[in-house]
């Protein structure tokens, strides 16, 4: 039976398990390959994307859980990268092998929907997370700063 | 020209101008050699057509060194254009024109530096000839900026316009590069050239590789040591979405046409394993470090003077021992790669650190020419040394050679972490003899690792600065298999050895900087047999980072002190810890870097960053466990990556000599756990011996 999500605002019927993961759907379906695998088990925070507006955990995530929510991947953010956290990441250069970035920013940009202004210490748990193997952590916490300083007080 | 230049071609053929000249860089004569049917490319590294195009290659594998930023900024800088107006292009495997498509071993830009450079000087040169023959002027008269020819009387020409006639003109033996002082690129912040790729999430890796037909396949893989008796797939094939189950080389591959159908159909294979002797755990790795240490048998590494004369004679002796588990690599990106095999040509596509051996890898066990085989690079979610094994290129050749189909092959996370490849286990011993002037008089190491060759790096510091030394290595084989890890032996040794050197500091009364600046005065003045380092770059980031950490000069604040020189860098940290109810704290690394002339700042700062980061988590919390030759943990639920909210503040420095550029991917990373560990002693009076400390 097929399943109908709406992915970037698009709508997208799937005729597969209802039991695959968000993350399966999205890499292997959908043709979205933007949402990362990085661990499967909610634990390094790779394939984040927004369901509703709220950041989850795609991997452990199955499309029957979604419905008819909004979801939101790392493409949908903004396809021109002019979203304040895209632009904070590329002026602070955060990547460096660049894997787990859709899924920081993902997060990040939530954080910054909720709480437009955090304080230091705000950024730092709300980040906590997600897995940089590359150690990018600082370039990350300043970049969510300095994206927060974008968003119009 | 015997490789294929498919895709070189279909890069070029976009150029409108067509003229063709190129030469080998690599060849020292000079000479010009045409890169056949390539217009617009001067060269290897570089195309400028009639639009005023231009086009850097990066040949290196891209696995979050910036090697693909900071190569072009090297032949842009000597090509004097402006940085915003160039397109980076990841080059695939071309043996016929690169040299060294290797990620590894921190040895890139030391390889290429005076290439890339060349590159660009004298393709700027061949421009300004041009412009001199258009305006009849001579060239002597005629200067660069920005893209552009200058000639005396104001004349103006860009690159682009000039490149027809450039390309006409032989090309010169000899180039002046610019001076250090009018760079324009080199040494400011660079930003990724993948960064708006990153952040709008593209599909640049090599889990993103889609080619048509291509199905997907996983592989169950037998613990270290096992052999595949039999394995059940009936129940396995049964289920939706899967293609085949086959078997090789102890292995079993369920192809499928979607991941998730592969890992629901997996959970229903039934696999069964003998093995000839008796499978390796924890318990064994002990007794063979426990042999290896009492073994008469070791190599003997160096020895400079009578080192057991020396230590019978020593006021004091300290000894202490080190261990180290098997680690996994676990970059963030699982393992996978794509392989399509054919009769006649094989497709090769995805994340290695050195392509070239994965074609001749794939060669010898496909038995097909080479030259049959090409390699797509992607872009890498790390690889900190588990992609310089090509196990996983092979594995995908295989299995594509025996389904017959273009195959992706996934590695979940417990087959990334339970697959090998490890850090290799290591236990060292060292001892010293101190006189009664405090000065180190005997020096003892003996490294024993577990596939881990030579354990030591014997020539390095203190070796050279102490009169009685000997090195000794014994190397156990273990069926649990091992490949170089981010600054390979030395990611232990060096905080093994600076932790040791602490010790020895304190016994001999001495300040541990100090120790090490009087032992680089006495290498200087009279070294000791042979040394790889120079003494003067030693204790320079040694000076530098005394006083940008404000060393000892912080009440309440415990310091620690580490150097190590590796892959012919020198990193010098010292760690602060502060106990925050009543727990030690690590608060901040100040690290002073002599990698040479840094090219790109921003990357360079990363490299630093990320490398201590690096260093700390995993000396703190990376342990696998081995029982039965199966490995333990096997994801991040129990395997403890290091976090956001736990790094320190880092501060990263550089000497500023203008010294040709040496590696950085790994150097600061070897210094690391001994400057934690030491300052977490200063602040608890408690050593760590084995990592992971927590
Ligand atoms: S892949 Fe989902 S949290 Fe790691
Ligand atoms: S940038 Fe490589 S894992 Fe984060």
């Amino acid at each position: 039976m097929a399943i109908t999500l709406t992915i970037n605002r698009k709508k997208v019927s799937l005729d597969i398990d209802s039991n695959t993961p968000l993350l399966w759907a999205l890499r292997d379906h959908v043709g979205l390959l933007g949402t990362k695998f990085g661990c499967g088990i909610a634990q390094c925070g790779a394939c984040t994307v927004w369901v509703n507006g709220e950041p989850m955990r795609s991997c452990v995530l199955p499309i029957s859980a979604v419905g008819n929510a909004q979801i939101t991947t790392i493409e949908g953010l903004d396809p021109a990268g002019k979203h304040p956290i895209q632009e904070a990441w590329d002026e602070l250069d955060v990547a460096q092998c660049g894997y787990c970035q859709a899924g920081q920013i993902m997060t990040a940009a939530a954080l910054l929907k909720k709480n437009p202004h955090p304080s230091k210490q705000e950024i730092v748990d709300g980040m906590a997370g997600n897995i940089c193997r590359c150690g990018t952590y600082h370039r990350i916490q300043e970049a969510v700063a300095l994206a927060s300083k974008k968003v119009k007080k | 020209m015997k490789t294929s230049r498919r895709n070189f071609i279909q890069q070029t053929a976009l150029f409108t101008s067509v003229f063709t000249l190129g030469f080998d860089w690599f060849e020292s004569k000079g000479a010009a050699m045409a890169i056949a049917n390539e217009p617009g490319r001067f060269n290897a590294f570089l195309s400028i057509d009639s639009t005023g195009k231009i086009r850097l290659y990066s040949p290196n594998p891209e696995i979050g060194q910036g090697i693909k930023t900071a190569f072009p900024v090297v032949v842009a800088e000597e090509l004097d254009v402006d940085w915003k107006h160039v397109e980076v292009l990841q080059a695939n495997l071309d043996t016929q024109n690169f040299e060294r498509q290797v990620t590894g071993g921190s040895g890139a830009l030391k390889h290429s530096w005076e290439r890339l450079r060349k590159a660009g000087a004298t393709v700027r040169q061949m421009m300004m000839q041009a412009a001199a023959n258009q305006w009849k002027v001579d060239v002597s008269t005629c200067k660069t900026s920005q893209g552009f020819v200058l000639g005396p009387a104001g004349q103006k020409a860009s690159y682009g316009s000039l490149a027809a006639e450039a390309a006409k003109i032989p090309v010169p033996s000899t180039v002046t590069y610019k001076d250090r002082k009018d760079y324009k690129i080199i040494g400011t912040r660079v930003r990724g050239v993948d960064n708006q790729a990153i952040v709008t999430g593209k599909p640049v890796f090599g889990i993103d590789i889609r080619k048509p037909d291509m199905v997907f396949a996983q592989i169950v893989r037998p613990p270290f040591g096992a052999t595949l008796k039999s394995f059940s797939a009936d129940d396995v094939k049964k289920m939706p979405g899967i293609i085949d189950v086959v078997s090789f080389k102890n292995k079993v591959a369920i192809v499928g046409t979607s991941t998730y159908e592969i890992m629901q159909a997996r959970q229903n294979l039934t696999c069964s394993y003998g093995s000839e002797a008796l499978l390796e755990s924890n318990e064994t790795h002990q007794a063979w470090f426990d042999a290896g240490m009492k073994s008469d048998k070791a190599t003997v590494q160096r020895k400079d003077g009578d080192f057991a004369n020396a230590i019978s004679e020593a006021a004091k002796v300290i000894e202490a021992t080190y261990e180290c588990p098997f680690i996994s690599h676990s970059p963030m990106e699982p393992m996978n790669f794509f392989a399509d095999v054919k009769p006649g040509s094989v497709l090769l596509a995805g994340p290695t650190q050195v392509p070239q051996p994965a074609q001749k890898a794939v060669a010898t066990l496909l038995g097909v020419p080479e030259n049959t085989i090409q390699v797509e690079l992607s872009k890498m979610g790390g690889g900190f040394g588990r992609r310089l094994s090509n196990d996983f290129a092979l594995e995908a050749a295989e299995l594509s050679s025996i389904i017959k189909k273009p195959v992706l092959v996934m590695w979940t996370r417990e087959d990334d972490m339970g697959g090998g490849t490890y850090r290799p286990a290591v236990r060292y011993h060292f001892k010293a003899g101190i006189d009664a002037k405090g000065n180190i008089t005997a020096f003892y190491l003996r490294g024993v690792g577990l596939n881990a060759g030579n354990s030591t790096r014997q020539d390095n510091f203190p070796v050279g600065a102490i009169d009685h030394v000997l090195i000794e290595s014994v190397d156990q084989k273990s069926a649990v298999t091992t490949g170089p890890w981010r600054a390979p032996i030395t990611n232990f040794l060096g905080f093994a050895e600076q932790a040791f050197l602490d010790e020895v500091a304190e016994a001999a009364g001495k300040d541990p900087i100090q120790l090490r600046l009087d032992l680089l005065a006495r290498v200087k003045s009279n070294p000791v047999g042979k040394i790889t380092y120079e003494p003067d770059r030693f204790a320079e980031v040694i000076r530098q980072v005394a006083e940008k950490s404000g060393w000892k000069k912080k009440p309440g604040v415990h310091q620690g002190f580490s150097v190590y020189y590796s892959h012919f860098s020198y990193v010098a940290q010292v760690a602060e810890v502060q106990v925050k109810n009543g727990k030690p704290q690590v608060t901040q690394v100040t690290a002073v870097t002599d990698c040479g002339e840094v090219v790109n700042l921003s990357g360079a700062e990363n490299q630093v960053k990320g490398a201590i980061i690096d260093g700390m988590g995993h000396a703190m919390f990376a342990k696998l466990n081995i029982q039965a030759g199966v490995t333990s943990p096997t994801n991040f639920n129990a395997y403890r990556m290091i976090r956001g909210n736990e790094v320190p503040k880092i501060d990263a420095y550089f000497v500023d000599n203008g010294i040709s550029p040496t590696g950085l991917g790994e150097p600061a990373l070897p210094p690391t756990g001994g400057s934690i560990a030491n300052a977490i002693y200063a602040a608890t009076k408690k050593r760590f011996y084995k990592q992971p400390f927590y």
